[in-house]
């Protein structure tokens, strides 16, 4: 029995994850990523220049090309909260938790954002 | 026009923690990560384009009498609001609202003539004839003032003598306050090697300071009508032995307030520092 009946028998669920990884590991999604972070570096480059508008295209494409990228939605979300647009800023903040929960400098910039958000949205006093 | 957030000294010490967290990763992992300041703009609460002119005319206060509460939120209002407003301001004498209040009280139903039913059915103290407290001590004593501002035609009248503007008004209560209770506070140690070592340590601790309750209620000068009001609490402690002076807390404790209160009537950016990555 060849390896790929096996695979095709018995285990499907590993036939699957192996197809996947090779789509992951293709040229086409590679240059995706290669592509996005050079959105996300040219974003950077802009901003730091005060070219907010600019560096938030680059990075709408960036999550565009590669929507698991958890730097360039928080790049995206610091963008929209420099814009003041607010309930843009809190999603991307979300989506960027979302893929990369653990990362201590995402949190702190979402922690940040939610300070000022709470402050402008209601009075203080809860009597 | 730009507000620095609240809270200044817990802001510092998270900016100070942050800056150096980042620092160490940048160290650690290359520069994948990039501090960048930021401004938020913060969009008014209200729509103040139909005036030009902001008239503070005044407040009901009460509490401590170290401090004249009435006098000196009009005088820190105006002052922000020429700074960090497009809206010119008026400058009139206080409206001696105690006394109106007191005035209109007389009047009976006059003061708040709506029918029961526009108000929920409700009707006001004033209108179930409640007498006014001489002094304001306490939250419950503002409450009989509060119908002042409910009075669209006294307002209105104010609006037309001040070419109708908007006018902010409201309650001001300041009042000293005590606590006892265990308090966590870090305490600096050497050991025998002369090493530095900061450890928490709770004590008991009886600690007096101020709690301050501003109402802001905006007003329409051309209607009478209100606009919006919004209320706060802030409160600040001190060890008792510590003798700080009353206007000082209560500089401080509006000092907290101030950006809210500008940012219910105009735009604000609010400074921050953010991390971009890589």
């Amino acid at each position: 029995m060849s390896v790929r009946s096996v695979l095709r028998v018995r285990f499907p669920a590993l036939a699957l994850a192996a197809l996947a990884m090779t789509s992951l590991a293709s040229p086409a999604f590679a240059d995706a990523k290669s592509d996005a972070r050079s959105q996300v570096e040219f974003g950077i480059n802009v901003a730091q220049r005060g070219l907010w508008r600019e560096a938030i295209y680059r990075w709408e494409k960036a999550v565009e090309l590669d929507p698991t990228y958890a730097a360039a939605f928080n790049n995206l979300a610091v963008a929209y909260e420099h814009e003041g647009q607010l309930a843009k800023a809190r999603k991307a903040y979300e989506k960027a938790l979302e893929i990369d929960p653990n990362n201590t400098q995402i949190r702190q910039n979402y922690e940040l954002f939610r300070e000022i958000n709470d402050r402008t949205s209601a009075a203080k006093d809860p009597s | 026009m730009t507000a620095r957030a609240p809270r200044k000294t817990r802001h510092s010490l998270a900016a100070a923690a942050f800056s150096a967290a980042c620092a160490a990763l940048m160290i650690a992992c290359g520069t994948s990560y990039y501090e960048i300041p930021i401004e938020t703009p913060i969009q008014p609460k209200m729509d103040v384009t139909p005036f030009q002119r902001v008239l503070v005319a005044g407040f009901v206060a009460g509490g401590s009498e170290d401090v004249d509460a009435n006098q000196e939120t009009v005088r820190l209002l105006r002052s922000q609001l020429r700074t960090k407003s497009q809206l010119r301001v008026i400058d009139a004498d206080l409206l001696p609202l105690m006394d109106v209040a007191a005035e209109q009280g007389g009047q009976g139903p006059a003061v708040d003539d709506r029918p029961a039913s526009d108000n929920g059915g409700v009707r006001t103290p004033q209108a179930q004839g409640v007498a006014l407290p001489k002094q304001i001590k306490e939250e419950k004593d503002l409450e009989p003032y509060e119908r002042v501002f409910a009075n669209t035609a006294y307002w209105k009248r104010i609006g037309e003598e001040f070419q109708n503007p908007l006018i902010v008004t409201g309650t001001v209560l300041f009042t000293p306050h005590s606590r006892s209770g265990y308090v966590q506070r870090d305490v600096e140690e050497y050991d025998s090697f002369g090493r530095r070592r900061v450890m928490p340590v709770r004590t008991y601790m009886e600690r007096k300071g101020f709690i301050l309750r501003p109402k802001f209620i905006f007003i329409d000068g051309r209607t009478g009508a209100t606009m919006y009001s919004e209320s706060y609490r802030e409160e600040i402690l001190y060890n008792s032995q510590q003798n700080t002076p009353a206007l000082s807390s209560y500089f401080e404790l509006m000092d907290r307030l101030v950006p809210n209160f500008l940012s219910a009537l105009s735009s604000q950016k609010i400074k921050g520092t953010r991390v971009l990555l890589k």
